[in-house]
C-alpha cells in the first residue's frame, strides 16, 4: 500500500530518528518507519483494514505535537520530525502492553510477547493478593463447530468488527457494545452466532491477533495440548468452489487440515474468504 | 425489505408507535423505505442518510417501556437500516438506556454521587426516595450542583422526564447587579416569550450582524479575542473563519449543550432562563460561517432546558427568525435539537458528532479537525453556549468595548459555577482577572467550618488548589501559569471538615465509569488508577512505589490517549496528592 516514491507520485520526506525517509504522499508514519527499517509494534493496525488507531502501542513522538501520535494512522507530511525510541515513546508503549496484559489473557498473542520483553512490560505489578485487579473474565463461547470466541483474550482492537463490516464482509453481525472497561464485542443482545447475521466467513477469525477468535479445530487441539504450529506445513492453493480465484493457505498438521487462511496481500482476497473457502475443506477428510 | 438480517423478535404496537412518532416529529414520513430508492442510492450510503435518527428512536423506546427490547431494536433497525448489532452497540453506550427488562414499572430516580452531592449527603436523598418506593439509580453529576444533592427523574411508560427542583422559584445570586453582561436577562425576561426577549434587546444583534455581513462579524469576533468556554479555550474567531473558508459541502453550527463536567451547571441556567439568546447567537454563527444547519446537542438530564429551547425555536421559526432568509438576513438557517442519553464523553466534540450521527459516542482521532470534518464528516463550527452568548455584546457594542472587561489575554467576563461549601452556591458572572478569594467572598465565603481546605477548579478534569491560592487572578493565563485551569468554570469549595480521600476516590471512579473504552491508556488506566486509590484508602497510606505508579499511569494517559478525557483523568488526583490533601506517606 505504500513504499518508496516513484516518479509519477508525489513524494514527501520526513525525518525519523534523525534519518531522512521518502514516502509517497498519503503514506502513514508507520509506513515510513517500515521503509526506514524501523521495527514498530502494532496491534489494531493491519494492512487490509482501515486504521482505527485505538490500541496506541504504535505511538511516536512528533515534533510540535503536545501528545504522542499514532504512527499507524497519521499521514506523513513534508518536513515532519519523528522520534520512535525516546523515553516517552518507550514508556507509553510499555504501559500500553502492561495495561493490556493486566486485564486480559495474552498467552496466545504471540506477536506481543516479543514487544513486552523488549519494553520490559510487567503486567503483574498492579494488584496484589489482598487487592486483585479487575480482569476481563468470561466463559468461552462455543456455539458451533466452526469457530469459538474467548473474550477473556480480547484486546478490543476492533479488527473483527471491521472485517465483518465495512472493510470486508459487510455483514455487520458484531459490534462493540457497552462502555469503558466493560466494552465487549457482541452480537445484538449477545445472541448466539447461529441466531445472528453471521454467515461464517471466518474473516473475523482471520484478523484476530490474540486467539480470542479461534477456529474450532485449533481450539480443540489446544484443549488437548496437541496444537503444534512448529509441526505444521502451509500449502498454497486456489479455492475450487467458484471462479473468483481466491488463494488459500492450507495449514496441515499430522496430515489433516487444521485451518485455512488467505494471504492478506493477495489481490483478490486481501486475506478475506467466504464460508466455502474458509470452512468447506472438511470434505477433504470425508467429514 | 432491507438487506439487513433481523432475528425473530418483533416490536409491540406501543414500541412501534413510539418510534414512528419520534421520527414523524423530525420530518421522517416514509417510515418504510420505498423499494425503488435502492436503484440509485444503496447499501451503506443509503443507510447513513437516516442513521442520525437512531438516538431519538432509542429514546422513544426507552421512554415508552422502560427499556430497549430485542423487538424494539429490530424495528428501529428495519426502519432506519441500521444493523441490529450496531444499534445494540449504540444503545449499550448510554447510561439512560437499559437493554434488560426493568424490575420495576415506575420511573427511575437518578441521584448524583459526584463531589458536590457527595458532601451534601446524597445518601440521605437516595434513602428517602427509596423509602417512598422510588427506584434509585446512583450516577454522575446531573448539572445541578448548586442545589445539591441532585435528583433527576427519568420517566417510563410514556411519562415525561422531570427535575423536581425545577418547580422551585429561581433567582440568580447576583440578581439586579447592573454589571452583568451574559446573565443580564436572566430572571428579567420571560424565557417563554419571544416578545419579552425582544423587549430586552433580543434579536438586535442578529439584525446588526445581517447589516454588517459575514466578513465583518468574523473580524469582530476575532478582534474581541473571544475564546471557547467549553474547556479548551480555543479562539472562536479562528474556528469560525476556518469553517467560513470551506466551500462546496453542507456546513453546520453545533451548540455543545452536553454539559456533563462534574460541578458545571452554567449552560443549564442560561438555556433555561435565556433560551432565545442561544438561538439568536447560533443564527449569527450560521451567518458568519455560511452554515445553514444548526444543531443543539443537549444532555438527556435537562428536560426543562430542552423544552424551553424547543419553545424558543418554534417561536423564532413562526416569526421568520429561523428558516429561509432567517430574520431577513438573506441567509437560510434552522435548528434541530438532539438529546444525549447519559455519557460525559459525548461532550467531547468529535464524540458528540459520532453520537449525533447515530454511532457510539467514541471520540475521533484529530486531525482532521471539526472545521473540515465535523458532523456527518462535514465542516462544523462547534461551540459552547456561553461562548456563543459573548457574541451578542461583541456585535452590539464592538470588540473595543468588549475588551474593556477582563484582561488583555482574557478579555470579557466569565461564568463561574460556585458549589460545595460556599455561603451562596450558584451561577456568578465576573470579569476575567477577579481573584479566587474575591469570588468566594462574593458567593458568601466558605461555609461549614468556615476554613477552606481546597478548591476544585475546572471540574473533575481540572485540579485542586489550596487556601494559598486565594490571590490567584481568574484568567486563562494566570491559572495556566499556576498549573491549574478554569476549564468549564467550576469552582467547588471544600472546608476543613471534608474527607478529601472520599472526594478524590470518587473522581477517579468517575473517569473509570465514563471512559468510552476505545483506547487502551484510558480504558485500562482509569481502572488501575481507581483501584490504586481504593487500595490506598483501605490501607490508609500510599507506598512510594504506588505513588510512582500513579505518575507512570498518568504519563501514558496524558501522552497516548485519544482524547481529552484520558488526557485529564489523572489531573485532579495528582494535584490532590501533591497538595497533601490525601494520604501521601506510609503511616
Ligand atoms: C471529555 C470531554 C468532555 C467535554 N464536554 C464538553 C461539554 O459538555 N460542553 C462543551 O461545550 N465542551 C465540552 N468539551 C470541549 C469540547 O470538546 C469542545 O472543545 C468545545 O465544545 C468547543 O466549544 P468552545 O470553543 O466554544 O469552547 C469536552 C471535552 C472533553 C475532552
Ligand atoms: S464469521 Fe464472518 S459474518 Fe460471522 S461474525 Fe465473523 S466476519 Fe462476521
Ligand atoms: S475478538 Fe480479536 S479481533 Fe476482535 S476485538 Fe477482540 S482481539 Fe480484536
Ligand atoms: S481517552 Fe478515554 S474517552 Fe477518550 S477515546 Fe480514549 S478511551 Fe475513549
Ligand atoms: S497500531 Fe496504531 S493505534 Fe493500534
Ligand atoms: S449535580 Fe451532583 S455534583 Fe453536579
Amino acid at each position: 500500500m505504500t513504499g518508496a516514491a516513484t516518479v509519477t507520485e508525489t513524494a514527501v520526506t520526513i525525518t525519523i530518528d534523525g534519518q531522512p525517509v521518502e514516502v509517497t504522499e498519503g503514506s502513514t508514519i508507520h509506513a515510513a518507519c517500515v521503509e526506514a527499517g524501523i521495527d514498530t509494534p502494532t496491534l489494531c493496525w493491519a494492512e487490509n483494514l482501515t486504521p482505527v488507531n485505538v490500541c496506541r502501542v504504535c505511538v511516536v513522538e512528533l515534533e510540535g505535537s503536545r501528545a504522542l501520535v499514532p504512527s499507524c494512522s497519521r499521514p506523513a507530511e513534508e518536513g515532519m520530525v519523528v522520534q520512535t525510541d525516546t523515553p516517552r515513546v518507550r514508556h507509553s508503549r510499555r504501559m500500553v502492553l502492561e495495561f493490556l496484559g493486566s486485564g486480559v489473557d495474552l498467552s496466545q498473542a504471540d506477536d506481543l510477547h516479543r514487544w513486552m520483553e523488549a519494553y520490559g512490560a510487567d503486567p503483574n505489578r498492579y494488584g496484589d493478593e489482598d487487592h486483585p485487579v479487575e480482569r476481563v473474565d468470561e466463559p468461552v463461547k462455543v456455539q458451533d463447530e466452526l469457530y469459538i470466541r474467548d473474550y477473556s483474550k480480547c484486546v478490543l482492537c476492533y479488527k473483527c468488527v471491521e472485517a465483518c463490516g465495512d472493510d470486508a464482509q459487510h455483514t455487520f453481525a458484531i459490534a462493540v457494545a457497552g462502555r469503558g472497561f466493560d466494552a465487549r464485542i457482541s452480537t445484538e443482545f449477545d445472541v448466539t452466532l447461529p441466531d445472528s447475521a453471521c454467515v461464517y466467513c471466518g474473516n473475523c477469525v482471520g484478523v484476530c491477533p490474540t486467539g480470542a477468535l479461534q477456529f474450532k479445530t485449533e481450539y480443540d487441539l489446544r484443549e488437548v495440548g496437541e496444537w503444534r504450529p512448529e509441526d505444521q506445513t502451509v500449502t498454497r492453493t486456489v479455492c475450487s468452489y467458484c471462479g473468483v480465484g481466491c488463494n488459500l493457505d492450507l495449514h496441515v498438521q499430522d496430515e489433516r487440515i487444521v485451518k485455512v487462511t488467505s494471504p492478506s496481500d493477495h489481490s483478490v482476497t486481501s486475506g478475506h474468504l467466504c464460508i466455502k473457502g474458509r470452512f468447506g475443506w472438511q470434505y477433504v477428510h470425508g467429514e | 425489505m432491507t438487506d439487513i438480517y433481523l432475528g425473530a423478535d418483533r416490536a409491540t404496537d406501543v414500541e412501534a408507535a413510539a418510534v414512528d412518532e419520534a421520527l414523524r416529529v423530525r420530518g421522517v414520513d416514509a417510515v418504510v423505505q420505498p423499494e425503488g430508492e435502492r436503484l440509485y442510492i444503496s447499501g451503506r450510503a443509503r443507510r447513513l442518510q437516516r442513521r442520525h435518527f437512531l438516538l431519538p428512536a432509542l429514546h422513544a423506546l426507552q421512554n415508552a417501556t422502560g427499556w430497549i427490547s430485542p423487538g424494539g431494536i429490530n424495528y428501529v433497525a428495519e426502519v432506519l437500516g441500521v444493523p441490529p448489532a450496531e444499534a445494540f452497540g449504540v444503545a449499550t453506550f448510554y447510561d439512560l438506556f437499559r437493554t434488560e427488562p426493568p424490575d420495576h414499572d415506575g420511573d427511575t430516580f437518578h441521584v448524583c454521587v459526584d463531589a458536590a452531592c457527595q458532601i451534601a449527603g446524597y445518601d440521605d436523598l437516595a434513602a428517602s426516595v427509596r423509602a417512598s418506593g422510588g427506584h434509585v439509580h446512583l450516577g454522575p453529576c446531573l448539572g445541578q450542583c448548586e442545589r445539591a444533592p441532585a435528583l433527576f427523574v427519568q420517566g417510563s411508560g410514556g411519562r415525561p422526564d422531570r427535575v423536581p427542583a425545577d418547580e422551585e422559584p429561581f433567582e440568580l445570586p447576583q440578581a439586579d447587579d447592573p454589571s452583568l453582561r451574559l446573565l443580564r436577562r436572566i430572571g428579567v425576561a420571560d424565557p417563554e416569550s419571544l416578545e419579552s426577549y425582544m423587549a430586552h434587546g433580543g434579536y438586535e444583534a442578529l439584525r446588526r450582524a445581517g447589516d454588517m455581513g459575514a466578513e465583518a462579524v468574523l473580524e469582530a469576533v476575532a478582534a474581541a479575542g473571544l475564546s471557547g468556554r467549553g474547556g479548551a479555550a480555543f479562539p472562536t474567531g479562528v474556528k469560525w473563519r476556518a469553517v467560513a473558508a470551506e466551500t462546496g459541502r453542507p456546513k453546520h453550527v453545533v451548540a455543545n449543550c452536553d454539559e456533563s463536567e462534574p460541578g458545571t451547571f452554567k449552560d443549564r441556567i442560561v438555556m433555561e432562563h435565556d433560551p432565545f439568546a442561544v438561538i439568536e447567537t447560533m443564527t449569527i454563527a450560521g451567518l458568519a460561517t455560511g452554515a445553514q444547519n444548526g444543531w443543539i446537542y443537549i444532555r438527556g438530564e435537562y428536560p426543562l432546558a430542552t423544552a424551553r429551547l424547543q419553545g424558543a425555536i418554534d417561536a423564532a421559526r413562526a416569526a421568520g427568525l429561523l428558516g429561509p432568509d432567517a430574520a431577513g438576513t438573506g441567509h437560510d438557517f434552522d435548528i434541530a435539537i438532539w438529546r444525549g442519553a447519559g455519557a460525559y464523553i459525548c461532550g467531547e466534540e468529535t464524540a458528540l458528532f459520532n453520537s449525533l450521527d447515530g454511532f457510539r459516542g467514541e471520540p475521533r482521532n484529530k486531525p482532521p479537525f471539526p472545521t473540515t470534518h465535523g458532523l456527518f464528516g462535514e465542516p462544523t463550527a462547534i461551540n459552547n453556549p456561553e461562548t456563543l452568548l459573548n457574541v451578542l455584546d461583541i456585535i452590539l457594542h464592538g470588540p473595543e468595548n468588549y475588551r474593556t472587561r477582563g484582561t488583555e489575554r482574557s478579555p470579557g467576563t466569565k461564568l463561574l459555577c460556585l458549589s460545595g461549601k460556599v455561603g451562596r452556591p450558584g451561577l456568578y458572572e465576573v470579569p476575567f482577572g477577579t481573584s479566587l478569594g474575591d469570588l468566594l467572598e462574593l458567593a458568601g465565603g466558605v461555609a461549614g467550618t468556615g476554613e477552606l481546605q481546597a478548591v476544585l477548579m475546572g471540574g473533575a478534569a481540572g485540579s485542586f488548589v489550596g487556601p494559598d491560592s486565594l490571590d490567584l487572578p481568574l484568567t486563562l493565563e494566570d491559572t495556566r501559569a499556576a498549573g491549574t485551569t478554569l476549564g468549564s468554570g467550576v469552582v467547588m469549595a471544600f472546608d476543613t471538615s471534608v474527607d478529601m480521600t472520599d472526594v478524590v476516590v470518587r473522581i477517579a471512579e468517575f473517569f473509570r465509569d465514563e471512559s468510552c473504552g476505545q483506547c487502551v491508556p484510558c480504558r485500562v488506566g482509569a481502572v488501575r488508577q481507581h483501584e490504586t486509590l481504593v487500595q490506598m484508602q483501605k490501607r490508609g497510606s500510599l507506598s512510594p512505589a504506588r505513588r510512582a505508579l500513579i505518575d507512570e499511569m498518568a504519563e501514558v494517559m496524558v501522552d497516548a490517549s485519544i482524547c481529552g478525557l484520558g488526557h485529564t483523568a489523572a489531573s485532579a488526583v495528582r494535584s490532590a496528592l501533591s497538595l497533601g490533601l490525601i494520604a501521601s506517606a506510609p503511616s
